[in-house]
């Protein structure tokens, strides 16, 4: 047995809130205090006595592994010579910077105390990638969240009405990549950027198929409650990164009439202006309306200055961005019958008037949206900045001081065009908790995640926290145990571990209509296609329907 | 037994609709398959290497699989500046532990494109790259170039199946307008709408006016002095391009191994992403062995590079030249190599043969090669995709789970540089 002794826990789904709390913990699982006295030589016991102990982190939303992650890191040595991480004799080496190596992206993340992370968007037909990827990614648990808002066999379905059709499609498609979730990006614009353009409202056709984002967000989400999946639709919302998106954004929701949604890295969708000289801040009509609805979820995609790499299935978006970016490394593929994906190194600067307004954003989501329970902690690693400077975020956010500091010295455009310097709102540790692990294994359905109750999963980070040094505390755990295991200890790796892929089991399979389609117009054999169980060799499975 | 949907392990094509006949472990016929897949799963077993050797008194002699394996771990654990190299034609599970492999002992670690389509990578890296899987290419392409490079002839299921004749969604032969570019008229230019005969060396030239025209340039009267091109045939492909639907480019070592290298692939790519200006194009390298594309995907994601990757100050560099086996070989720097399923002493130049024979070297391969006879250590193999199982990635990066078909008496690559790792930190840990 181990044993956290005299920390304070933070637990805020069982709703502890800073008491000290002895942690019992055997066979990789949170369990009762022993009726008996114990007096075990052999029971491992941790004095986190002043420390701070929480579940471990929970990443909603990530890009860590797949064919653009990795075709980023082949396209940018130019990311990886300023941050090399040397090997040990416990750990691999490999390169970060925005977009850090398998082992490191592991190391990293564990070093953090997370300890769950999903890999945001994998195309189907690559998948099998994904899954060779995440299992080179130690320490943590992980999943991937599956493209389908241009697939061809969800507009064809919703455009012949035939939603049984799709509901089965969906359920064989999570089948067979080993996906968790259906994740729509852009929906409809990725397949019409594959003739060169895009959508720009809810109402826009795909080209050759009839159908709306709408009817693609509608149907989709009907086909998640009815396929019972833990994860709502997982949304990249049109018109992404333009300014006045945040109607966009509001219809929306309100095109879901009251179906669970969560909107990822809406900080990107939050803008108000009518072009980029009058681009401002539509935090506060955003956050007004999360607050009022109970079916919609966000994470934040918080901006971190600095270098980063854009990356997502929303290629006519990347197409702007390199044109913005003026960089000229522009990386684009358009995936057969299914997604696409475009990549664009980029540098959010803190000069930079948009740069600014963009990083104010993020901060205002998250100190306007009241219930901790609606809003995840991200930064859409890497798009928006990487992962690791969570820590930083979580300092502005409990220090009205530190995140002035940082509003007076970047362009002035911040301080007018959002109201970020009139948000007094300070995060408690119990609020920091939800953001970063609570709310994101709730919202995601992680029964046995993101809280320390009897039979949860022994994932725990332990924190040596400073008030006058929060960034610090975070930034490297004294204690993450992985499945009962100490891997982290005083901020380094100590022990080598590898955790498991979640995938979800669901009602639907290939009928004749799908694998005629597969023998007419995709390039790979049908027989070839679902991921084979090799992939997955550490798994956690959930049912979503018996028998 | 009649087994189906096998991914043939040849080219970069990687066709996964081979059906193999077996009977007794043994390979009787194979359907689907060009010529060149049909002889590799025939003759897989011709002249293959039957037994681990070591090299004693200048002969090689048959010796147990653990006492090759030692004296190979023996040979890594000695070398001050080792090299491993090839891996383009094996699973990706073996280019896993051959990185590991290189980390372990701080050596460099090479594969193929360092020589044929590393400038295309390099292009990738300083300009970026529109591409697509080859699917999406017969759904959809309505023009089609090929620059430098002759499918019929080296990918020969590639026209038919994925691009010129494919018959896709939204297009097929008769709506597609297929234009070769080379300097000789090869079997693609012959199926093509369209042959441009290209001076020797003009690439770069020719791309660049092209690049011109499309924004609007006039084309010079003198262009066929410089390119080879007349002038009318250059206004009507500037013309065409743009008003393509669904444009592609497919290109081969006649772009990336002629004069100019990855200015020219640059220079392609660059021009295709102009195009994206008024369509839809995109441009995809002919690949040639079947598991280049594996190698770039599992050294990117485990170290962040794709070939000429060093170790020595245990963290992962990446410098083409610097560490690229010929360039090494030739300079005399390493001294000992692991080749793994490649023969660099029939293709590589002369004087980087020359060194390679003067150095220990170990050669993991299931048949013979100049290379085997030069080595102090032969390993046979089980042959990946025919005797093993394992992933390989196609050259647009469809990943797709090989097959084996019949039994191996020899362990796959991966296995046998496991247990040189093994053997390696044994070796190690009694110092």
């Amino acid at each position: 047995m181990m044993i956290i002794k005299g920390g304070k826990v933070y637990d805020p789904i069982n709703k502890i809130d800073g008491e000290i709390i002895d942690i019992y913990i055997e066979n990789g699982k949170v369990v009762e205090e022993p009726m008996n006295e114990r007096n075990n030589n052999e029971d491992i016991i941790i004095d986190a006595k002043g420390m701070i102990v929480m579940p471990g982190g929970v990443d909603i939303h990530a890009h860590i592994a797949g064919p653009k992650v990795t075709k980023a890191r082949v396209m940018c040595p130019d990311d990886h010579r300023k941050d090399v991480v040397r090997k040990t004799k416990i750990t691999r080496s490999g390169t970060g910077y925005t977009i850090p190596t398998t082992f490191v992206t592991g190391y990293r993340y564990a070093k953090l105390g997370y300890t769950f992370v999903a890999e945001a968007a994998s195309p189907p037909i690559a998948t099998r990638h994904t899954h060779e990827e995440l299992n080179d990614i130690p320490l943590i648990d992980k999943t991937a969240y599956i493209v389908m808002g241009s697939n061809h066999f969800v507009l064809d379905n919703i455009k012949n009405n035939n939603f049984d059709g799709l509901k089965n499609y969906v359920g064989f498609l999570l089948n067979a990549t080993k996906g968790y979730a259906i994740k729509i990006v852009n929906p409809g614009g990725v397949e019409n950027w594959k003739w060169g353009k895009n959508v720009n409202s809810l109402d826009d056709p795909v080209i050759n198929y009839g159908v709306t984002p709408r009817e693609i967000l509608q149907n989709l989400a009907k086909v998640r409650r009815e396929l019972n999946l833990p994860h709502a639709i997982h949304v990249h919302c049109n018109n992404l990164g333009s300014p006045g998106n945040f109607k966009t954004t509001l219809e929306t929701i309100d095109a879901l009439k009251g179906e669970p949604i969560h909107i990822t890295h809406i900080q990107f969708n939050s803008y108000a202006g009518d072009g980029w000289a009058s681009f401002a801040s539509a935090a506060s009509e955003i956050s007004n309306k999360i607050n009022s609805c109970d079916n919609v979820t966000v994470d934040v995609g918080q901006v971190i200055f600095g270098p980063a790499t854009t990356m997502t299935a929303d290629g006519p978006w990347q197409h702007t961005v390199y044109k913005l970016s003026h960089q000229n490394k522009w990386a684009n593929v358009d995936a057969e019958m299914e997604t696409g994906a475009g990549i664009v190194p980029y540098v959010f600067k803190e000069n930079n008037a948009v740069n600014a307004i963009q990083w104010a954003i993020g901060l205002e989501i998250l100190l306007l949206i009241k219930d901790p329970f609606k809003v995840c902690l991200t930064t859409d690693h890497p798009n928006a900045g990487p992962f690791y400077y969570y820590p930083n975020v979580v300092e502005y956010l409990m220090s009205k001081k530190k995140r002035d500091e940082m509003l007076n010295k970047i362009n002035a455009k911040a301080k007018e065009k959002t109201t970020l310097v009139d948000l007094d709102r300070e995060y408690t540790l119990q609020e920091i908790a939800t953001i970063t692990r609570a709310a994101t294994a709730k919202i995601m359905g992680l029964k046995n995640k993101g809280h320390l109750g009897i039979g949860a999963d022994a994932d725990i980070a332990i924190y040596k926290f400073d008030e006058n040094n929060i960034a610090n505390s975070f930034s490297s755990a004294k204690y993450v145990i992985k499945d009962g295991k100490i891997v982290v200890k005083d901020g380094e790796i100590v022990r080598n571990h590898i955790g498991r892929t979640y995938y979800v089991k669901v009602k639907g399979e290939a009928n004749d209509e799908i694998k005629e389609a597969f023998a007419n117009y995709y390039s790979v054999s049908f027989e070839n296609y679902a991921v084979q169980d090799v992939y997955v060799p550490k798994k956690e499975i959930i049912e979503c329907y018996k028998e | 037994m009649e087994i189906k949907n096998v991914p043939c392990p040849f080219c970069g094509s990687l066709c996964d609709d081979i059906i193999v006949n077996v009977e007794n472990n043994e390979i009787k016929s194979v359907k689907n398959g060009c010529g060149i897949s049909i002889t590799k799963f025939m003759k897989h077993h011709v002249n293959a290497v039957k037994s681990p050797m070591l090299k004693k008194e200048g002969n090689l002699v048959d010796v147990s699989i653990d006492e090759a394996i030692d004296k190979a771990a023996e040979i890594l654990k000695n070398a001050n500046y080792p090299l491993i190299f090839g891996l383009s034609t094996t699973e990706c599970e073996a280019q896993s532990k051959a990185l590991e492999l290189a980390e372990l002992i701080g050596a460099t670690i090479d594969q193929l494109p360092s020589v044929c389509h590393g400038p295309s990578i390099m292009a990738l890296q300083s300009v970026g790259q529109t591409t697509a899987t080859l699917g999406e290419i017969k759904n959809r392409a309505d023009m089609v170039i090929f620059w430098g490079c002759n499918p019929i002839e080296a990918h020969p299921r590639f026209f038919n199946r994925y691009s010129g004749a494919a018959k896709g969604m939204w297009s097929d032969r008769s709506k597609r307008y297929i234009v070769t570019i080379d300097m000789r008229e090869t079997s693609t230019a012959k199926k093509s709408d369209k042959f441009i005969k290209i001076s020797h060396g003009k690439d770069y030239e020719l791309i660049s006016i092209i690049r011109a025209a499309i924004k609007g340039q006039g084309i010079p009267d003198n262009v066929e002095e410089i390119t080879g091109v007349k002038k009318e045939d250059l206004e009507n492909l500037t013309n065409r391009m743009k008003n393509a639907k669904y444009g592609v480019v497919f290109y081969g070592m006649g772009l990336t191994q002629s004069f100019g290298k990855e200015l020219n692939t640059d220079n392609a790519i660059s021009l295709v992403k102009d195009l994206n200006e008024w369509t839809k194009f995109s441009i995809i390298p002919m690949l040639g062995h079947y598991n280049v594309a594996g190698a770039v995907h599992v050294w990117g994601w485990q170290s962040g590079y794709p070939f000429s990757i060093n170790f020595a100050l245990q963290y992962p560099r990446y410098n083409p030249g610097e560490f690229s086996a010929t360039q090494m070989l030739v300079r005399k720097e390493c001294d000992a190599a692991l080749i793994v399923a490649t023969d660099p002493v029939a293709h590589f130049p002369n004087e980087a043969a020359r060194h390679l024979a003067g150095i220990p070297v170990i050669t993991i391969d299931p048949k013979f090669s100049l290379t085997a006879l030069i080595s102090e250590v032969v390993i046979p193999c089980a042959t990946a995709g025919i005797e093993a199982e394992g992933t390989a990635y196609r050259m647009d990066g469809i990943p797709l789970r090989l097959k084996k078909v019949v039994n191996s008496e020899f362990p796959p690559d991966r296995e046998i540089l496991e247990r040189i790792i093994e053997r390696l930190k044994e070796k190690m840990k009694e110092q």
